[in-house]
Formats: structure tokens, C-alpha cells, sequence
């Protein structure tokens, strides 16, 4: 140990390597780099290095004007795209005085359930994917492909959708939409059982998933975790249910918490998510009206002169809180907009702490079950 | 929410005090009292959740906004801490030892405007940009378009518009300009 309470590692003495773990990302996450020091097969050391996928999204915002940042800001983070699209949309009407029509925010909140859908189909098996269990990953892929033939019927794309945009949403349901939505449900509610007895029963998912990665519930406050990741600690955080938007206040649905904080009960609980997920999304179909205006007026989106001022909203996504840190100076151009991603504080300060004493072989499985995605950490 | 506001005048001076929503209100404080204000907030009023801090270039004016957004779980409220400091002199007393996430959004905020936290653990760190001797990028006068220029080959038979015009000859062709 130095006189600074670290170690002092010697890569001359034979004892430590320095092993890097990507850019090249392992499955589900995105690219990164992990700088480990290994000693034997355990990390002492581990230092995260983003930058990979930096396109300067926050700069190229000052230079556009609020409609011509739609575009860009999806790509903050790929697998859940819609978050970005709401936090960006919602930021803007509130500091240009809009309010949204019912039926709009209906259809908003269906797009970003079918948004967390889709990410948990894929984040869910993925888990299981980095310890070689590939084959819950395909069916999951599956299922979430006709999820976004849902997207592609209702938006026009399958990744990115621009659906949500300032004042409302583009468009209504297509006819047969929610039949169509219901069958594709049944798949899910077929692969939430298929998951169980593949993964979760698995003895050898159990013994590399229990204990691993154990954050302890006092780190909930002092590192800002959110979502599945804190839930899975035995912390109610949820912002559809702390701070209701749109019409989350008129659906039925609970905190899925687990006490374990290990990969397992974040696993866990992101299952849980699943299962509410699905059954948000027919609720959503049976409470929407049929018909409505899906759109406020606006000033003409390329002359639009935001007031002064400054706000935060937030949704919540599959990883937890999602929020954009809006300012205004007046122009028709943003003065600043901050994306604030759950994976800035899970996969840096967070995931450097947890990498230490682990197994080289859980380093992936850690990075996973924090819900890392790193275009959120760049922008 | 006014409540809490009220408690902070108490002790602290603040002012431009606007509620947003109902849940969310921003004030502003001065560079000194910045972080003992957070500090109270954090240990007295229960705003243990940091969201996120946030540089803001106002350089027609000379300065740099930095707002630490906090949350405090169980009221269900956000507050936001606006503090101004000059750009001439950009450096800030480190929130650090405050929550575990804030070294790296000062080291970020290092890295992309130029503002120093000295004491911040890794702060000279880079972040994202590795080997960068420009200005730092996020300040309003580096000029994204000029420094590909400069740095960037063109590529010849490539046709660029601006994004602006561009749009508005597309969507609104019988428009007068």
C-alpha cells in the first residue's frame, strides 16, 4: 500500500498484469475500455476509459435549432432511443409554454413502454450471454424483432423513431394495431417463462450471479445509482412512480424490488420489469381513448424562439433515471442541453469500485448488470 | 417547496429564486457559498440524490454557470444551485468529498471547458479526448466546423448545406425568405 491508501502495483515484480478489456464491447453494453490489473485471476485495479463513441452530440445541439436536435439526440443512447426523444420533447414545451393534447400522451407513454420492451429483451438475456449462455439471447432478439415491427407499423423506423416530437406525436395507432400487439405479447409472456427455467434456474447462472457484484444499499445515495440497479438493493427508486408523467398515475403497477444488490436480484428485478412492462402496455391499449388530437400547435418548428429560462425533466428508462438538463437564452437555438444517463455514475465511479477483488471472468457479467451504456457517458 | 427555499435564505443568500414546477426549483448563490449550500442541503434537508452538475458558457457576458442539481428522494423534490463564476479565472471549489459520481463530472467539465476543481481526485485525467491541445471543446468560441476544417482532408465531389436553408427549402419551398 502507498502512503495515498492504493496499491502500489509493480508490473516489474511478476505479481500484476495489465489486462485491457475492450473497446471491443462484450455483448450488450457498448464500447469502452476497462484498464484491470490483475493479480492471478483477481482485479486490484480498474480504471474505465470512454471516448469511443463521443460524436459531440452536446456541442452540435448549440449550433441547431430545437427541431434539427431530434435527430441527433436519439443516438445518445441506441437501445432505448424513445427516452431521449421524450426528455428532448417535454424539455422544449415546457420552456416554450406548450401543453400536450390526452391523446398524445397516451401514445407517448405506449412508445416508451414498447421502448423498454424492447431494451429489456434485450439486457435480460444478454445477462446471460456474458457467461456464455447464448442461446436466451436469440430468443430474446426474437421477440424483440417483432416488437419492432410494432415500432416500424406505428413510427416508420424500427431503431429510431422520431415519433415523439414537440407538441405531440406524429401519428395514431394504425388499424389492428393493438391484435397485432397482443399476439406479440403472448410471445413475451412465452419467453419470460422459457428465461426462468433456462437462466434463472440454472445452477451454474445462480452460483456466477449470487454474491457477485454486491453493492451495498448506503452506495445508493453516495454514487446516484437509479433504477433496476438500486431497486435490486432494496431502494424504491422509479420516476413513473416518484414523479408521475404523462398517465402513469392511471396505471396499476408496483416498485419491483429485491434485497440481494448482487447480479442476480438485478437480474431479477429487471425480469420483474419485464413481466410489468408487458402488462403496462395492454393496459395502456384497453385505458387510451380511440380518437384525439395527437398534436398541440407550435410556432413553426425552424423559427421558434425558445423564452429564457431552464428546466430538468426526466423519465424513467429501462436503466433508471433518464433526465436532460435543458437552458434557454432566448434564440431559436439551445443555449445548453445535458444528458443525464444512468450509466455516467453506474459504469465509472460505480463499476471501478466494484471491479475490485473480482474475478477477470465476472468483469463483463459486473459491467452488464449495471446497465452500462457508454454513448450516454460521451454524448 | 417555498418552505425549504425559505430555510435556505435563512442561512445562506440567494437569490433569482424560480419555482419551474411544482417539484423542481432553481436558486443562485455566490462561488463561495456554493458548496457549504449544498453541503447543508445534502446533510439537513434530505437532498441525498446528486443528479448531475452542469457547465453553462454564457461567454458574451463573461462567465460560466455551474448548476448542481440535487434530489431529495423522500419529499420528491428537485432543486437546482446556480452559481456564476468568471470565465478569466475558471476554477471552483471541489464538491468531491460530497458524493462519489461528482470527480467525474469534474473531471469532465475540466476536460470539455477549462474549468479547474483543484484537489479533485484525476482531474487532469483526460476523459474522453486523449492527446487534445485546442481550446477546450465545449466552450462557446471553439468552432466545431472550423476545426474539421483546419484538422480534416475535404473530400472531393462532397456537396455540404447548411442544415437550416436546407430544411426550409424542403418543407417550406413557397416560403419567402
Amino acid at each position: 500500500m502507498g502512503a495515498d491508501g492504493k496499491l502500489d502495483v509493480d508490473l516489474d515484480s511478476q505479481k500484476y498484469i495489465k489486462v485491457w478489456q475492450g473497446p471491443n464491447h462484450p455483448g450488450v453494453t457498448g464500447n469502452m475500455s476497462l484498464e484491470l490489473t490483475i493479480s492471478g485471476d483477481e482485479v486490484v485495479d480498474a480504471k474505465t476509459h470512454v471516448g469511443y463513441l463521443h460524436r459531440g452530440f452536446e456541442k452540435l445541439f448549440e449550433r441547431r435549432k430545437y427541431i434539427q436536435c431530434f435527430p441527433t439526440c436519439i443516438r445518445m443512447c441506441v437501445p432505448e432511443a424513445d427516452s431521449n426523444e421524450y426528455c428532448l420533447a417535454t424539455g422544449t414545451e415546457e420552456l416554450g409554454g406548450i401543453e400536450i393534447p390526452d391523446m398524445a400522451k397516451w401514445l407517448r407513454m405506449l412508445a416508451l413502454e414498447m421502448a423498454r420492451l424492447q431494451a429489456l429483451l434485450r439486457i435480460v438475456p444478454g445477462q446471460g450471454g456474458t457467461m456464455g449462455l447464448g442461446i436466451g439471447v436469440q430468443w430474446g432478439l426474437y421477440v424483440r424483432e417483432l416488437i419492432l415491427d410494432r415500432f416500424e407499423e406505428l413510427t416508420g423506423g424500427r431503431i429510431y423513431h422520431m415519433y415523439i416530437l414537440p407538441g405531440g406525436v406524429r401519428g395514431l395507432l394504425p388499424d389492428g394495431f393493438a391484435a397485432r400487439m397482443e399476439d406479440n405479447l403472448k410471445k413475451a409472456d412465452q419467453f419470460v417463462k422459457d428465461i426462468q427455467d433456462l437462466m434463472y434456474n440454472n445452477a451454474v447462472f445462480k452460483k456466477r450471479t449470487n454474491g457477485i457484484g454486491y453493492i451495498d444499499p448506503s452506495w445508493v445515495d453516495s454514487f446516484g445509482i437509479v433504477g433496476p440497479v438500486a431497486r435490486a438493493a432494496g431502494v424504491k427508486r422509479d420516476v413513473r412512480l416518484d414523479y408521475p408523467y404523462l398517465h402513469y398515475d392511471k396505471l396499476e403497477f408496483d416498485y419491483n424490488i429485491e434485497t440481494g444488490s448482487d447480479i442476480y436480484a438485478r437480474s431479477m428485478v429487471r425480469l420483474k420489469d419485464l413481466k410489468t412492462t408487458i402488462d403496462l402496455i395492454r393496459q395502456i391499449l384497453a385505458k387510451m381513448p380511440d380518437k384525439g388530437d395527437i398534436k398541440a400547435s407550435t410556432p413553426n418548428v425552424l423559427h421558434w424562439k425558445i423564452p429564457k429560462g431552464e428546466t430538468y425533466v426526466k423519465s424513467e428508462s429501462s436503466r433508471g433515471e433518464y433526465g436532460f438538463y435543458m437552458v434557454a437564452d432566448g434564440s431559436e437555438f439551445p443555449r445548453r442541453i445535458n444528458l443525464r444517463g444512468p450509466s455516467y455514475t453506474h459504469a465509472v465511479p460505480l463499476l471501478e469500485k466494484l471491479l475490485i477483488n473480482a474475478n477477470i471472468s465476472d468483469v463483463s457479467s459486473i459491467m452488464v448488470s449495471l446497465g452500462t451504456c457508454p454513448p450516454e457517458i460521451e454524448r | 417547496m417555498k418552505k425549504i427555499v425559505e430555510n435556505i435564505k435563512t442561512r445562506f443568500k440567494v437569490s433569482d429564486v424560480i419555482h419551474q414546477r411544482e417539484n423542481m426549483t432553481f436558486v443562485t448563490t455566490g462561488k463561495e457559498s456554493a458548496i457549504p449550500l449544498i453541503t447543508w442541503l445534502r446533510d439537513y434537508e434530505g437532498f441525498s440524490h446528486f443528479i448531475l452538475l452542469s457547465t453553462v458558457d454564457w461567454n458574451e457576458d463573461g462567465f460560466f454557470q455551474l448548476t448542481y442539481l440535487l434530489n431529495n428522494p423522500v419529499k420528491k423534490v428537485d432543486l437546482g444551485i446556480r452559481t456564476f463564476i468568471l470565465r478569466k479565472n475558471a476554477e471552483m471549489t471541489s464538491a468531491h468529498h460530497l458524493w462519489e459520481q461528482v470527480a467525474t463530472y469534474q473531471r469532465e467539465i475540466k476536460e470539455m471547458f477549462g474549468i479547474n476543481f483543484p484537489g479533485s481526485p484525476r482531474v487532469d485525467e483526460s476523459f474522453l479526448l486523449e492527446g487534445w491541445d485546442d481550446v477546450p471543446p465545449m466552450r462557446r468560441e471553439f468552432d466545431t466546423k472550423e476545426y474539421s476544417e483546419k484538422t480534416f482532408f475535404p473530400r472531393p465531389g462532397r456537396e455540404s448545406n447548411d442544415p437550416a436553408t436546407y430544411m426550409k427549402s424542403k418543407l417550406y419551398p413557397n416560403e419567402e425568405k
